[in-house]
């Protein structure tokens, strides 16, 4: 690791200030993506600017527009949660498959959600639950926040304080892991709301995306049924050593029938 | 920067670089070299302790981060007269270890998730183990000794 300062504010406009007034800041949350990128040398940074001592970034609340989870909660605690668990199962469910129990001990939400990797879970929900990021300055609609591979509506200086997830009749998440890393090679969060239907994808693209067809699909018909013939084009699919871009799209049927499986059988976690 | 860690139950107050690892802090300033390095991927578990409880990849935790915790590394579980933690002791019971070299890891983390999931099944304790890595494949002994280990400890009231 190349060397640089460590600083610990107390309060988001304290945090702020360092990463405006210094050279090459970097937040650093649970430093389970960062700390390895570090290590290996492929990022150096002047300062990192450690979130954990800011308060107002912690707690699981359930406020008039959803449940409001801030940015430092960790994978661990949102797994445990039992607001998480009685009103979002699907995302409990979730942060429970997020690595290994000790990567879940200090990795965060915030985190995950501001390094956006393919590749990760929390993207999914966020979009598939059509959840706001809030900011230190503006709230942020998931439909325009996630831009591209690793890049976020974010600005360099802006602190992600907390998601508001709004709440589903029903959700269900199911994803295709890599069977070494964990890391998703492709997944989809389905969210059935009163007002419409709302299907994410991870893991099969650069960037998680919403899927109109499997949408559309779904909306005639609720049912892990509506998956089955359902055909995907690969031309914009993630093509790597872990899948090529054919088998990617070829799973993506059974991965969303097992999403829609588990929204209606929550209780359910094996398909 | 000064750091001051309370390791198993000892205040230690150093001078570090602030990109001192946790692990390296506890190895090479606390002298504690029961904690493990097997990997520079976060993968492994060797390096597992536990920080304020949690168990976490001290390779992948700055000394910095764990400022002012409480941290329990391997040397800390026995008893000050020598007698083995109930998990120390099922994983000499069932031969959960046959280099040794993941051992401290795999024993942190199997306390950790006793204390978690006291009722786990041995499907839920594999895939619980998912962050630990031993080169040996010595699984079977070691999942044998965290259900047995998390019996005697729930029994123990540890
Ligand atoms: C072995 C291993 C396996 C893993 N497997 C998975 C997996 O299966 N699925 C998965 O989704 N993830 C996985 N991860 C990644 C893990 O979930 C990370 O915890 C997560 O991606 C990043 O969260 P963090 O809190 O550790 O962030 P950090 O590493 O601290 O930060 C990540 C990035 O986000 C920025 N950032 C952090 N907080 C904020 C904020 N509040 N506002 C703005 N920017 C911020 C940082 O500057 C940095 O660029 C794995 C990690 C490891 C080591
Ligand atoms: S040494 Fe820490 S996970 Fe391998
Ligand atoms: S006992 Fe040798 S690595 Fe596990």
């Amino acid at each position: 690791m190349y060397s640089f300062d460590y600083a610990r504010p107390a309060s988001v406009s304290e945090a702020l200030e360092i990463l405006r007034s210094d050279v090459e800041p970097r937040l650093l949350a649970g430093g389970q993506t960062l700390l390895p990128a570090m290590k290996h040398r492929l990022t150096a940074h002047s300062t990192l600017i450690d979130l954990q001592g800011i308060d107002t970034l912690r707690g699981i609340e359930v406020t008039e527009a959803g449940l409001r989870i801030g940015a430092m909660v960790r994978h661990a605690e949102i797994a445990s949660s039992e607001t998480v668990q009685r009103m979002l199962p699907a995302l409990a469910v979730l942060a429970d498959g997020i690595a290994d129990p000790l990567v879940r001990n200090m990795g965060t939400l915030g985190g995950s959600v501001a390094n956006n990797d393919p590749a990760a879970d929390y993207p999914a929900a966020v979009l598939g639950c059509g959840a706001v990021v809030n900011t230190d300055r503006r709230d942020i609609a998931a439909d325009d926040f996630f831009e591209g591979m690793f890049t976020t509506a974010l600005e360099e200086d802006e602190i992600l304080t907390a998601i508001t997830f709004p709440l589903p009749e029903t959700a269900g998440y199911f994803k295709l892991p890599h069977p070494a890393s964990g890391y998703v090679l492709a997944g989809a969060f389905v969210c059935r709301f009163a007002e419409g239907l709302r299907v994410a994808i991870n893991g099969a693209a650069p960037c998680v995306y919403r899927d109109t067809l499997a949408e559309m699909a779904l909306a005639a018909h609720f049912h892990p049924d509506s998956a089955n013939d359902l055909v995907f084009d690969d031309e914009d699919f993630t093509d790597d050593l872990h899948a090529s871009r054919a088998y990617r799209a070829r799973v993506l049927p059974a991965v969303i029938r097992r999403a829609v499986a588990r929204a209606l059988n929550p209780e359910r976690t094996s398909p | 920067m000064q750091i001051t860690l309370t390791v198993n139950g000892t205040p230690i107050t150093r001078e570090v670089e602030p990109r001192t690892l946790l692990v390296e802090f506890l190895r090479e300033e606390a002298g504690l070299t029961g904690t493990h390095v097997g990997c520079d991927t976060t993968q492994c578990g060797c390096c597992a302790v536990h920080v304020d409880g949690r168990a976490v990849k001290s390779c992948t935790v700055l000394a910095a981060q764990a400022q002012g915790t409480e941290v329990t590394t391997i040397e800390g579980l026995a008893a000050p007269d020598g007698a083995l933690h109930p998990m120390q002791q099922a994983f000499s019971t069932h031969h959960g270890l046959q280099c040794g070299f993941c051992t401290p890891g795999m024993i942190m983390t199997c306390v950790a998730l006793a204390r978690d999931y006291p009722e786990m099944t041995e499907t839920e304790a594999r895939e619980k183990l998912e962050g630990n890595i031993c080169r040996c494949t010595g699984y079977n002994g070691i999942v044998a000794a965290l259900l047995d280990g998390a019996q005697k400890m729930a029994g123990d009231d540890v």
